[in-house]
């Protein structure tokens, strides 16, 4: 089984350097593209390789950069990594960055080359250290060795990459929000359309590509669309990284053709459940997820099979719900950390969450009323798609909503006697 | 234009100023500003917020209004150390939520709080993406993670992480 993104990765956690990225194939992806191949049919080839973006909305990369205006006339256009990994159970860029930092430079530079911008930014959360250290060294040696910087590969293409550490908050994860951040101001999302690629940073064309997406691009452009098609177990091409936390006996994060069963990661690669505990339910991909249940264990992690079983492929990082943990306090959990991280910006958001947070907080303080389920459900419709600004509330709805579903009786079984519906 | 830059340091203004030239519009410089003015000087006061506000061609209430929003801008003194304790979902099921009772009790703080001494500060975080390793906390620039009894003694006890330059 091929593990291309994490070919290059130690077990002992040290970084892969150039020389070793370059011992395996590193940089010729980009070779190729600056030598070889037309910014479109760079494009092209992500496009035919049918790679979608890993960050979460899974939407196709090669068609956000197919919006991007071409041409000598469209000016300054940016790129921009986002790095701002904070979702909750969600562990995989961490990894791509700290292990293999040359394989997100290489996909960096040959996606810029593709939209043809000529400044790219990462932007990286401000508690990822170690990777803010390692990318800095990358980013020296790519420099150093003609990968990045002027006339990248004695091409004519030149693009320069900028680090930026940022300083919290998960909403800095929402691509419009984190174009706010990094011109240097609050993180509230904006308004779509215009999309980025129309009009982004300072109102320039611009992309903004998850770092695990962009660690997929040298691949495709050194072994072929065809070949990433091969990797797959689903209609979806490619690997993915997945990862799952909780009560399972060997938690952990890795590489698999994507499509892989829910069972086969649970099961085989995560040990299966710690003695004493069963599984109950499980988010697949983070906090802002719909639950799955035990029923759901055969289904292939893929975006479309996700879909079709009531939830999102997401992060592809799953978190276990086991049956010693309450449902209802776990989504407490869940509330509390949307409510905190909301920016405030619209109202059912702004306003909705803490509502949320407050009913089952008396609802597991026993002091619940028999009007408060259906209250809620009727919170997750006002939070949810439609209503607002971004997709951090409907984010919030997802796992409760589909917790009020699956585990009804969990929440009833908090409401004092007098108030249970015979 | 007239800057205002009394009260921060020849570095500090050069590493900003090395920010604003990556960045088409200097103000996009704001929060690697404050944070520059962190590193050096633990948190960000009235008086230096003013003084980069100045540098960087805003108003102190534009600026405060950026640096309030971003919960790893300290706007009040921190401690030495300051204790990043994960809250969210996967180290609360592994036990982050006594992690951070032992924290307060055995320091006497509540999060959001700083001990007499100026030694911790401990505060609530989400999600470090170390979910495999849960419960996990970051104190200073050092990730901590299976945290469990005997490595709480070690942070609090033998005073580990480094310490903020």
């Amino acid at each position: 089984m091929e593990r291309p993104l994490t070919q290059n990765i130690k077990p002992d956690g040290s970084p892969a350097r150039l020389e070793d990225y370059l011992h395996n194939g590193g940089y010729e992806g980009l070779r190729r593209a600056v030598k070889d191949l037309s910014p479109l049919e760079v494009q092209a080839a992500v496009k035919d390789a049918g790679l979608r973006g890993r960050g979460g909305a899974g939407f196709p990369t090669g068609v956000k950069w197919g919006l991007v205006p071409m041409g000598q006339s469209a000016g300054q256009k940016y790129l921009v990594v986002n790095a701002d990994e904070m979702e909750p159970g969600t562990f995989k860029d961490r990894l791509l960055l700290e292990g293999d930092p040359h394989q997100l430079l290489e996909g960096l530079i040959i996606t810029a080359f593709a939209i043809q911008a000529s400044i790219a930014y990462i932007f990286l959360r401000g508690e990822y250290v170690l990777a803010a250290e390692r990318l800095r060294q990358a980013i020296s040696e790519a420099e150093q060795s003609g990968h990045l910087g002027k006339n990248v590969l004695g091409s004519d293409f030149s693009v320069e990459v900028h680090l930026h550490t940022s300083a919290g908050r998960y909403i800095c994860g929402e691509e419009t929000a984190l174009l706010n951040s990094l011109e240097g101001k609050r993180a509230t999302p904006r308004a779509k359309p215009p999309f980025p690629q129309i009009s982004g940073l300072w109102g320039r064309p611009t992309v903004v590509n998850n770092v695990e997406t962009l660690c997929n691009v040298p691949h495709i452009i050194r072994k072929g669309a065809d070949w990433y098609r091969t990797l797959s177990r689903s209609s979806d091409a490619g690997t993915k990284l997945y990862g799952v936390s909780g009560r399972v006996k060997r938690p952990g994060l890795w590489e698999l053709p994507i499509g892989t069963p829910v069972r086969e990661i649970i099961e085989e690669h995560a040990g299966g459940m710690q003695d004493g505990h069963r599984l109950k339910g499980f988010l697949p991909g983070g906090a802002s997820t719909d639950f799955l249940l035990p029923q759901h264990l055969d289904v292939p992690m893929d975006f479309q099979a996700i879909a079709d079983a009531g939830s999102r492929l997401g992060t592809g990082t799953m978190i276990i719900l086991d049956d010693k943990t309450c449902p209802v306090r776990m989504v407490l959990n869940l509330e509390r950390f949307f409510a905190r991280e909301s920016c405030g910006w619209c109202t059912p958001c702004r306003d909705g969450l803490p509502w949320v947070v407050q009913v089952l907080e008396d609802l597991v303080a026993g002091r619940g009323r028999a009007e408060d389920l259906p209250l809620l459900a009727r919170l997750c419709r006002t939070i949810g798609p439609g209503n607002t600004f971004c997709a951090l509330a409907p984010g919030a709805a997802a796992p409760l909503g589909s917790a009020l579903t699956h585990f009804r009786g969990d929440f009833e079984h908090y409401l004092p006697r007098a108030a249970r519906v015979a | 234009m007239h800057t205002n830059t009394q009260g921060l340091s020849a570095v500090e203004i050069e590493e900003i100023r090395t920010e604003m030239s990556h960045y088409a519009d200097q103000s996009a410089a704001s929060i690697e500003a404050l944070k520059v003015v962190q590193k050096h000087r633990g948190w960000v006061s009235d008086e230096h917020l003013k003084a980069v506000a100045g540098l960087l061609d805003l108003s102190p209430e534009e600026l405060d209004g950026v640096a309030t929003f971003y919960n790893l801008i300290f706007r009040k003194p921190v401690g030495r150390k300051v204790i990043l304790c994960c809250d969210s979902v996967s180290c609360w099921m592994l036990g982050a939520d006594q992690v951070r009772e032992r924290i307060s009790h055995r320091l006497g703080i509540a999060p959001g709080e700083t001990t007499a001494d100026g030694e911790f500060t401990l505060l609530p975080i989400c999600c470090l993406g170390a979910c495999d390793h849960a419960p996990v906390l970051m104190v200073n620039e050092k990730l901590y993670h299976d945290v469990d009894q005997a490595a709480l003694e070690d942070i609090l006890e033998r005073r580990a992480g480094a310490p903020l330059k």
